[in-house]
């Protein structure tokens, strides 16, 4: 399947602009005047990316009307991988405390359909937070080869990434990439919550571009 | 408040220990006989130095004794000297939870000698000692379970002694071929490199600030001190 380009595809469903203006009357509820000039909606070139309220109502319109959405495969994957990455709590150090400040009110790590599952075999995506010691490599190495596929990798913070402090030390794999394929990694030491959330939209945005059945 | 003690104190008799602690040492040295090499305070902290084939007795008195009684058992670790003839110091923290002191107890040991274990009076001391074991390679005598506690399954080596390399021997990687964990003797990328906050490059001979007028009449000062492990 083709990469398809981000910037034209909001979502599920890429409104034309005949579409944008009918929700745009939806949302003023006054009559449409020559259909161009509704107020405040954008009539010229679609810049602004995608517009959720829009797409959402557009979605909603079809289902009632119809009782059925017409979309691509690779699109509905997508929708459901990038929207439901359940995350294995794999904290290994100071790291996981941030990993668990994302997941609180602040960053509200579960508004993206997220969820931490406390076992590989229900996790999509495994968050190496923290130090990787050659005594868990083993055990790392066993936890990742248990989670289901399709199954995304990401090291968090500079011990996952290349030993960071510890690159010389005896006893730490020198980035946890010399035992699992990585997807995204978050630089800092620790990665505020902020860094992590963006390193997970990140992850979600390769799933989105990688988007095919087969992986 | 020790100012004015000291100001009160005659010059002429130093022996009279006038801080608590101090006078605590020494009736512990005192009471303990020949078990007991001496005392000191430094930075407001009571060390004694005592026998290690004796440190059970030790041990038992510090915790049983009405002016002591130190019930609490901090810490247990080690420290190594290459240069010395008995290579290693053992060293016991206790808190007495009576009356809110510290005491540190030093032994010296030699490599061969094998330590008695504290278990019988502090049943806590167990992975203390599992951990002295695992990190020095001290031995200890009457332990019901002494194995490593920190390091990797099959690990070679006692990681703070200081002969042993900071890299250590094996390092591992994931083997795409045999499908498991594999391990290897250490391959690094990158050689050690000395980093300091002066200059992102090493090995250049600069001085350190304010240096810049002793290097005239010692040019070899600034260069003594500058490390270079490149050449």
């Amino acid at each position: 399947m083709a990469v398809k380009d981000d910037t034209k595809k909001p979502g599920l469903i890429l409104p034309t602009e005949e579409e944008m203006q009918r929700a745009g009357s939806l949302v003023q509820g006054g009559p449409q005047t020559g259909g161009l000039e509704v107020q405040g909606v954008q009539t010229g070139l679609y810049t602004a990316g995608a517009d959720r309220e829009v797409t959402v109502r557009e979605m909603n319109k079809d289902l009632q009307d119809k009782g059925f959405l017409v979309t691509s495969t690779a699109d509905i994957i997508n929708w459901a991988r990038t929207g439901s990455l359940h995350w294995m709590t794999f904290g290994l150090a100071c790291c996981a405390v941030e990993m668990m400040h994302t997941s609180m009110p602040r960053y509200d790590l579960e508004r993206f359909g997220t969820a931490p599952r406390a076992s590989p075999r229900q996790s999509d995506l495994i968050i190496v937070a923290g130090t990787l010691t050659n005594k868990m490599a083993p055990a790392f190495r066993k936890i990742y080869d248990q989670m289901p596929e399709p199954r995304y990798v990401i090291s968090m913070g500079s011990c996952a990434n290349g030993g960071g402090y510890y690159h010389f030390g005896y006893s730490v794999v020198r980035g946890c990439d010399r035992i699992v394929p990585v997807d995204v990694y978050v630089p800092g030491c620790p990665p505020t919550a902020e860094a992590l959330l963006y390193g997970i939209l990140a992850l979600q945005r390769k799933i989105r571009r990688t988007g095919t059945i087969v992986r | 408040m020790t100012d004015t003690t000291d100001l009160q104190t005659p010059a002429q008799v130093p022996e009279a220990p006038t801080d608590p602690l101090d006078a605590l040492g020494a009736s512990i040295v005192a009471r303990l006989g020949d078990a007991a090499m001496g005392h000191a305070v430094t930075h407001g902290e009571l060390a004694i130095e005592v026998d290690i084939r004796r440190i059970v007795e030790v041990v038992g008195f510090l915790r049983a004794d009405s002016a002591c009684p130190f019930s609490c058992l901090i810490d247990i670790t080690a420290v190594d000297w290459p240069g010395r003839a008995k290579r290693f110091d053992m060293v016991y923290h206790f808190l007495s939870m009576y009356t809110n002191r510290r005491i540190r107890v030093k032994a010296q040991v030699s490599e061969e000698e094998m330590v008695p274990s504290i278990i019988p009076v502090f049943p806590g001391a167990n992975w203390f000692e599992r951990e002295v074991f695992d990190m020095y390679g001290l031995v200890f005598s009457g332990h019901p379970d002494l194995r490593r506690l920190l390091t990797d399954y099959g690990f070679r080596g006692h990681p703070l002694r200081k002969d042993f390399p900071l890299t250590g021997f094996n390092e591992v990687r994931y083997d795409e071929v045999q499908k498991r964990v594999v391990y290897e003797p250490v391959k690094l990328a990158q050689e050690w490199r000395q980093f300091d906050f002066l200059s992102p490059w090493e090995g250049g001979a600069f001085a350190l600030p304010g240096d810049e007028k002793a290097g005239a009449s010692n040019p070899q000062k600034g260069k003594a001190t500058t490390p270079n492990t490149n050449r």
